[in-house]
C-alpha cells in the first residue's frame, strides 16, 4: 500500500464515439482516504470517464490502475469485483422489488443458486443501521420517496466495501438535512481509506466536502488542484476556459399587469401538486425552485393540461380556461417546453423543419393538406430569430448541439404565438455559452410581453434571470419572494419545508 | 362526506381490481344455471386434467412475460414435441406404426427427447431476444412457423402420409391419463404432474438467484446490468426453461389427447398467454406469481369447458375468449399506468 500513492490512476484515457471524441487523453488520480471532486460542464466527459472506469464503456486508449495494479474491465461486474462501486446519476432500481433485493442484486447471498433470505435481511439491516438510514429492508422500492431511494442506492454502493466509490450527482434529490447525512457517510468512508469520486454541479458542496478537484472541459483534462486553493469563480473559470464575468444577460424586462392566475390547483392523482395558487404578470419571469420530487414539473403539466387536476382553476386575463389537454392549452395560448428534451422534446429522426412546425401544424393545413411554402418560411424564421446554427432546414435535429436543439424547440412554441411560456429546465444539458443565449431569448420574450414560468434545479440560474421565485416542497407552495430579496439559503430552507 | 367518498373509491378500486374475476365467476354461475350438471365430479376432473398441460405451458410463458417478453411459439413447440413423443411411443402391436422396427422404449427416453427439443427452441428464442436483441414477439413468430413446418415435414411422409399418430403405448396413456382413486374421488395423475412442476417453478422464481434476477431484469434491465447481473445468460436460461416445460407439456398432451396431428397445440400459445394475463402476470414486466398463473389457467379452462358444455357455438367461443383477453390486459394496464 505504501508505495501506491494512489488508489486509482486513470492515465491517457481516450474514447471515441461515431463522430465525437468524447474523451481525449484524460487523467484522473485519486488518493486513498480522500474525496476527489470531478467537475466540468454537461458534456465535458465526466460520466463517460466514469463509465470507462466502471466497465460500461471500454476505453480506446489509456490505462487504468487500481492500487498500482493494471486493470481493464469488460463489464460492471468485473469493476465491482475489483472494489469499484458507483451510485449512478439516474436511479437504477427495480421498483417492483423490495429494498434488500435491490441492494444485493447481482450478488445475492446463498449457496448453489438458492438465495438465503435471512442472511440477506440481516446484512441489509446491518448496512442500513450503520449508515443510520431508516428504511425497512422488506419494503417495496416503489413505496419509498425519491430521497429514500437515493439513500438506498448509496447504501448499496457502500455495501460493496469498495476501495473506490463513485457518486454521480448524489444530492440532486436530497434535502439539506439529508445532504448533511450523506456527508457524514462520506466522511466515515474517507476515514476508512476509501477513495471517493464525487461528481456534482453544486459548487458549495464541492468546496465543502472535497480534498482535491479535477476539472474537465470538452473531453479533456484541464487541471487537478487541492480544494483549499479553489473558489467557485476559479472552478468556473477552469470549467469554461475563460472568465465568465457575465453569466447572465442584463435584465431589461418590466413586469406589467397580472395575466395568469392559478387558484388552489390540486392534482387528481396524488402524490402531485396540492393547493397551489399564484399569479403571473405580463412580461414577468417567474422562477420555480424545489428539490427533485417537489412536483414542479407536475405543476407545469397540470397548467398545460397533460396532467389532471381535481380542484382549482386557471384564469387567463381573469377568464377561466379549461386546459383539459395539450391541444386546448395551445389554443388558449400556453406553451410547454418539456424537461426531457430527448424524450419529449425533439423528434431525433426528423429534420429541423418537421421539428419546428409541429406544434403549429394546424396553422399550415388547408383541408388537411400542408402548405409547404409557409412551413419553410416559418422554419427559416425560427432559425434566424433563434440564431440556430445549422447548415439547412433539412438537417436532422439530433445532429445539432443541445443548445441549438433547445432553440429549435423554443422556436416551435413561438410559432403557436403563446402568451404564457412554461419552461421546464430550459438549459439542461446545454453548455455555458449557449446558456447565455437561451437566457437572452427568455428575457427578450418577457420584453415582448409574454408571461414566463421557468422551472430550474440550478439556483444561480433562477436568481440570475427571474423577477420572482416560488419554492415548491413536496407538492405544495413553500414560499415565494422577489429575487433580490432571496438567497440560495432561503430557497433551500423553503424547499425542505414540507418534507 | 369524506367517508362516503372514500367508500366509493374503495368500491371502485375493488371493482377495477377484481372485475375480471367477477365476470369469470358470473360466467361459471351462468353455466351452472344453464345446466346444473356442470357441477359434476367428472367435469371437475376433466377440467383439471385439461388445465394441467396448458398450466405447465403457461408456467413457462409466464417467466418470459415477467421478462417483458412473450412467446407465440409455445403452442407449435408443444405440438412438435407431442408429435415426436407419440411417434416414439406407438403401441408395438399397431401395424401402421411410424417406426415399425422401433422397440418398446422406456417412457423417460421420449420424455427427455421432447424436453430437449423444447430446450433447443427455447435457446433459439432466448438467443434472439438476449443476444440479437430481436423483440420476443418477432423471434417467437419465426420459431412458431419453423416448429409448425418441422411438424408437417415429420408427419407427412410416405408410406403413411399425413395421418394422425395414434394407438399409443398403453403404459404411456396410463402414465398420463391414469388417476389416483380416493373413494369416489379420482385425482388425475396430470394434476400431480402440474403440482410438481408448479412447486419446482415456484421455488426457482422465489428462492433462487435465477428467479430474483428474472424479476430484476423484467423490472429494470438497466439496473440489473449495472448491478453486475449477466442479463444475456439469465434471459437465455429462462427461455430454455420455458422450452423444457413446453416439451414436457407436449409429451403429456399427446397421450392426454390420445393422438397427435399437425394441428396439435394450435392456439395453445394464446391460451397460455391469456392464462398468464388473467393470472396477473404483467406485460410491463417484473410482476407475476405462480398461484396467479395457475388460477388463470384453471379459470380459462373452466370457461372453455363450460362454453362447450352448455353448447355455445364454437365461433362464439372464440369471440368470448378474445373479449376475455382484451378485458384482462386493459385492466392490467390500468393498474400500472402512471396517472397524471
Amino acid at each position: 500500500m505504501s508505495d501506491n500513492k494512489y488508489v486509482l490512476e486513470m492515465i491517457g484515457i481516450s474514447k471515441e464515439f461515431p463522430g465525437v471524441k468524447a474523451l481525449d487523453n484524460v487523467q484522473l488520480k485519486v488518493k486513498p482516504g480522500t474525496v476527489h471532486a470531478l467537475m466540468g460542464e454537461n458534456g465535458a466527459g465526466k460520466s463517460t470517464l466514469m463509465k470507462c472506469l466502471f466497465g460500461v464503456y471500454i476505453e480506446d486508449a489509456g490505462e487504468i490502475y487500481i492500487e498500482g495494479k493494471k486493470v481493464k474491465f469488460k463489464n460492471p461486474k468485473q469493476a465491482m469485483d475489483n472494489g469499484v462501486a458507483m451510485v449512478h446519476q439516474e436511479l437504477n432500481q427495480v421498483l417492483q422489488r423490495n429494498v434488500m433485493d435491490n441492494i444485493w442484486l447481482g450478488r445475492y447471498p446463498g449457496k448453489a443458486g438458492v438465495v438465503n433470505d435471512k442472511e440477506m435481511y440481516e446484512a441489509t439491516k446491518k448496512v442500513l443501521e450503520e449508515l443510520e438510514i431508516d428504511v425497512d429492508p422488506r419494503v417495496k422500492m416503489a413505496k419509498l420517496s425519491v430521497s429514500q431511494r437515493q439513500m438506498v442506492e448509496i447504501a448499496k454502493a457502500v455495501s460493496y466495501n469498495a476501495k473506490i466509490l463513485v457518486l454521480d450527482e448524489p444530492t440532486s434529490s436530497l434535502t439539506e438535512e439529508e445532504v448533511k447525512h450523506l456527508f457524514r457517510i462520506i466522511n466515515k468512508l474517507r476515514d476508512r481509506g476509501c477513495g471517493i469520486i464525487y461528481i456534482s454541479h453544486k459548487m458549495e458542496e464541492i468546496l465543502q466536502i472535497s480534498d482535491e478537484v479535477t476539472v474537465m472541459r470538452d473531453g479533456k483534462w484541464v487541471d487537478t488542484k487541492p480544494a483549499k486553493e479553489l473558489t467557485t469563480d476559479k472552478i468556473i473559470k477552469l470549467m469554461v476556459g475563460r472568465d465568465l464575468t457575465h453569466r447572465f444577460p442584463p435584465k431589461t424586462n418590466k413586469p406589467g399587469e397580472v395575466i395568469l392566475e392559478v387558484k388552489n390547483l390540486t392534482g387528481t392523482y396524488q402524490p402531485s401538486i396540492k393547493n397551489v395558487s399564484f399569479k403571473l404578470r405580463k412580461g414577468e419571469i417567474l422562477g420555480i425552485a424545489g428539490l427533485v420530487g417537489s412536483k414542479r414539473t407536475e405543476l407545469l403539466e397540470t397548467i398545460f393540461g397533460i396532467a389532471h387536476h381535481s380542484e382549482g382553476e386557471i384564469l387567463l386575463h381573469g377568464k377561466k380556461v379549461e386546459n383539459t389537454n395539450a391541444s386546448k392549452a395551445i389554443k388558449n395560448g400556453f406553451a410547454l417546453l418539456t424537461e426531457e428534451r430527448r424524450a419529449t422534446g425533439i423528434f431525433g429522426k426528423l429534420d429541423i423543419k418537421s421539428n419546428a412546425i409541429l406544434a403549429n401544424i394546424n396553422g399550415y393545413s388547408k383541408l388537411g393538406v400542408l402548405d409547404d411554402k409557409k412551413m419553410t418560411k416559418d422554419t427559416q424564421w425560427v432559425i434566424d430569430s433563434m440564431k440556430v446554427k445549422t447548415p439547412s432546414q433539412k438537417t436532422l435535429i439530433s445532429t445539432l448541439s443541445g443548445g441549438n436543439q433547445q432553440k429549435v424547440i423554443i422556436g416551435r412554441w413561438l410559432l403557436t404565438e403563446p402568451e404564457i411560456l412554461l419552461l421546464d429546465e430550459p438549459t439542461r444539458g446545454i453548455d455555458v455559452g449557449a446558456k447565455y443565449e437561451i437566457y437572452q431569448l427568455i428575457i427578450d420574450l418577457a420584453n415582448k410581453g409574454k408571461g414566463i414560468i421557468v422551472v430550474s434545479s440550478e439556483m444561480p440560474e433562477l436568481l440570475g434571470i427571474c423577477d420572482r421565485i416560488m419554492v415548491m416542497s413536496n407538492g405544495r407552495l413553500a414560499g415565494e419572494g422577489l429575487t433580490e430579496d432571496l438567497t440560495q439559503e432561503d430557497i433551500m430552507a423553503m424547499a425542505a419545508k414540507y418534507i | 362526506m369524506n367517508k362516503v367518498k372514500l367508500n366509493k373509491d374503495t368500491v371502485k378500486d375493488f371493482l377495477l381490481n377484481y372485475a375480471l374475476y367477477i365476470v369469470l365467476v358470473l360466467m361459471i354461475i351462468f353455466f351452472i344455471i344453464k345446466d346444473p350438471g356442470f357441477l359434476s365430479l367428472k367435469n371437475f376432473t376433466n377440467i383439471l386434467s385439461q388445465a394441467s398441460t396448458r398450466g405447465i405451458m403457461a408456467l413457462g410463458v409466464a417467466g418470459l412475460i415477467v421478462l417483458q417478453g412473450t412467446d407465440l411459439s409455445s403452442g407449435r413447440i408443444l405440438g412438435f414435441t407431442a408429435i415426436i413423443s407419440s411417434s416414439l411411443l406407438q403401441s408395438t402391436t399397431y401395424a401402421s406404426r411410424m417406426y415399425p422396427n422401433l422397440p418398446e422404449l422406456p417412457l423417460i427416453l421420449p420424455m427427455l427427447i421432447a424436453m430437449a427439443i423444447g430446450a433447443i427452441f427455447g435457446a433459439i428464442n432466448g438467443f434472439g431476444v438476449a443476444k440479437l436483441k430481436v423483440h420476443a414477439f418477432i423471434i417467437t413468430l419465426g420459431t412458431q412457423l419453423i416448429a409448425y413446418g418441422l411438424s408437417c415435414l415429420y408427419i407427412d411422409r410416405p408410406p403413411l402420409g399425413a395421418q394422425p399418430i395414434a394407438n399409443l403405448d398403453e403404459k404411456y396413456t396410463k402414465f398420463v391419463n391414469g388417476s389416483l382413486k380416493l373413494g369416489a374421488l379420482e385425482i388425475p395423475y396430470l394434476v400431480f404432474y402440474l403440482a410438481i412442476v408448479s412447486l419446482i417453478i415456484w421455488f426457482v422464481w422465489n428462492k433462487t438467484k435465477l428467479g430474483r434476477n428474472m424479476f430484476a431484469i423484467g423490472g429494470n434491465p438497466e439496473a440489473a446490468a449495472v448491478s453486475g447481473v449477466n442479463v444475456v445468460k439469465n434471459i437465455m436460461i429462462i427461455f430454455i426453461m420455458a422450452g423444457v416445460l413446453y416439451g414436457l407439456a407436449g409429451f403429456l398432451e399427446a397421450a392426454r389427447a390420445g393422438s397427435t396431428t399437425t394441428n396439435t397445440g394450435f392456439n395453445y400459445d394464446l391460451d397460455a398467454i391469456s392464462a398468464c394475463v388473467v393470472g396477473g402476470v404483467s406485460f410491463s414486466g417484473g410482476i407475476g406469481t405462480i398461484p396467479g398463473v395457475l388460477i388463470g389457467a384453471v379459470l380459462l379452462q373452466v370457461i372453455n369447458y363450460g362454453l362447450n358444455f352448455v353448447g355455445v357455438n364454437a365461433y362464439w367461443q372464440y369471440i368470448i375468449r378474445g373479449l376475455i383477453i382484451i378485458t384482462a390486459v386493459s385492466l392490467d394496464v390500468r393498474k400500472y399506468i402512471a396517472k397524471k
